[in-house]
Order: structure tokens, then sequence, then C-alpha cells
């Protein structure tokens, strides 16, 4: 039954945006950190999504199943030079006084917190359709 | 004569069999909706119930247009990518709006087409039953 599938497929993509949320909470959580004294500060991360094929499977040259998941392929860290800011009164500042703050940009995990949780959303409740559907097929013939 | 009783069951259960793949293809699309250069898929129902009952020998033979060529793969539905009407930067094809509206009609008709069969199910236990029997 094919509609099983149904579950990995979605359940995949559940892990992989909870894995993404996760990354904002901890991009989130360090949007204020300072350099340490090796001099540089936290960078922002991101997860990298993957296609993943369900069954490996193949017959004549294409895969058997049209099943795809989907998983987190690695975690970058964002590049981009952090925050600089004057102030030579913080303990964290350097020695021409500017404090390094962490290059997370709030409004952009903002937005993408709320992307991952509108994907989240919409798996399961492709699972709860799935789970309905499935349990409809149970009692088929029956009266 | 049990393949008599039987075949009437044969294409309705083809659908389903072809609907609850389609479900399982809108649910990969779905899944997928955030990973970079993933192409949505989908596949033309109509057709491929026609390949796939125009294949048995007890079931419903449906009229086939004049201008379609047989060539059934036996391997599942042939499967056709999705074009976006808006593009997006990472390559990635999946429509939200359309997926979530294909993904609810589709579950609207698995669901029908589970009625039919109920139903002819049930036509089926009341011609067995005896006339004296409620």
């Amino acid at each position: 039954m094919s509609m099983f599938r149904i579950f990995e497929v979605s359940g995949s993509a559940v892990a992989a945006q909870s894995q993404r949320l996760n990354v904002v909470a901890s991009n989130l959580a360090n949007a204020d950190t300072v350099a340490g004294p090796d001099g540089t500060a936290y960078k922002a991360r991101q997860p990298l999504f993957e296609t993943v094929l369900m069954d490996k499977r193949q017959a004549g040259g294409r895969p058997l199943d049209a099943a795809v998941g989907v998983k987190v392929s690695t975690v970058t860290e964002s590049q981009a030079p952090g925050r600089r800011v004057f102030d030579p009164k913080h303990p964290g500042a350097d020695a021409e006084g500017y404090v390094t703050y962490s290059n997370v940009n709030p409004v952009e995990e903002m937005v993408n917190m709320i992307s991952a949780s509108r994907s989240y959303q919409n798996s399961i409740e492709v699972m709860n359709t799935a789970r309905n559907l499935l349990q409809k097929t149970l009692q088929m013939g029956q009266q | 004569m049990i393949h008599r009783l039987t075949g009437v069951l044969d294409w309705p259960s083809q659908a389903l069999e072809l609907r609850s793949e389609r479900q399982r293809l809108i649910a990969s699309n779905i899944a997928n909706a955030d990973t970079p250069g993933y192409v949505a898929r989908d596949f033309d129902f109509a057709s491929a119930l026609r390949q796939a009952s125009g294949q048995t020998q007890g079931g419903w033979q449906l009229p086939r247009p004049a201008g379609l060529q047989g060539g059934f793969e036996r391997d599942g539905p042939r499967l056709q990518y999705a074009l976006t009407a808006q593009n997006s930067l990472d390559g990635n094809t999946v429509d939200m709006d359309r997926e979530r509206a294909s993904f609810v009609d589709n579950a609207l008709k698995y669901e029908s087409t589970l009625r039919f069969i109920n139903g002819s199910v049930r036509s089926m236990l009341d011609a067995m039953k005896s006339h004296n029997q409620a």
C-alpha cells in the first residue's frame, strides 16, 4: 500500500523543518553575542535541504518509487562580516575600541522561522489527511 | 462466476491505486517545498487510468481517444514536471497553492472512489441475501 509511504515522506519533511527551526532558535539566541578573545563572533547558521529517494531500487534506469523525502544535507555558516560597534568602555572591545557582534540578522531569522513553521504545519496536515484516508480504506466494504 | 462478481471492482480499485499514488506524489512535492532545485512532479490522472485499465481483461474499458498511443508503462504512470507561474531564485518549482489544492482535490476523489467501491460491495451483499432476510 503506497499510502503508508506518505508518513515516511512527510515525516522526513517534519524532521528537516524542525531542525531548521532549531537552527533559527540558535541563531536568534546568539543574535547579540559579542566576539570572544579570539576576535570571531558567532556566525549565523543555515541548513541546506536535499531531496532524498525513499526507495533505492531501480527499474530500467529510473527509480521504482516516485516518493521523495527531504533531509538536511549540511549546515553552513554565513561568512558575512559581523556588526562592529564603537564602544571603548565595553569589556569585549578590541584595541581600537570596537566590539564585534555576531552576523545574525534577526529579521531574516524571523522570516525563516515563519517559513519553517508553515512548512511544518503543511506536512502535519498532509499526514492527517493520509491517516483519515487510510482509516476509511480500512473500513472498506463494511456497513 | 466469482470473477463476474468482482470484475466490477477492478476499475475502481485501479482508480484508487492511482489516487493513492498521486497523493504520495503531492506529499513529496509538499515535503520538498523548501529544497533548492527541486522540480515539482505530477501526472495526468485521466490518461494514467486509461492506460492502467486498458491493460486488464475484466475491468471496464474506457473509450480511448483516437490521437492517444498505447505505450503503457509497467512501472507506474508517466510523471510530468510542473511549470511555475513565478520563478524562485533557488530553482524550486513547488507552487504551494497549487499543491495544496491538488492535495485536497485528490483526497476528496480518493474518498469518493472508496464510496463507489463500498456501494458496489453493498449491492453485491444485498444480491446475496435471501428474500426473507431484512
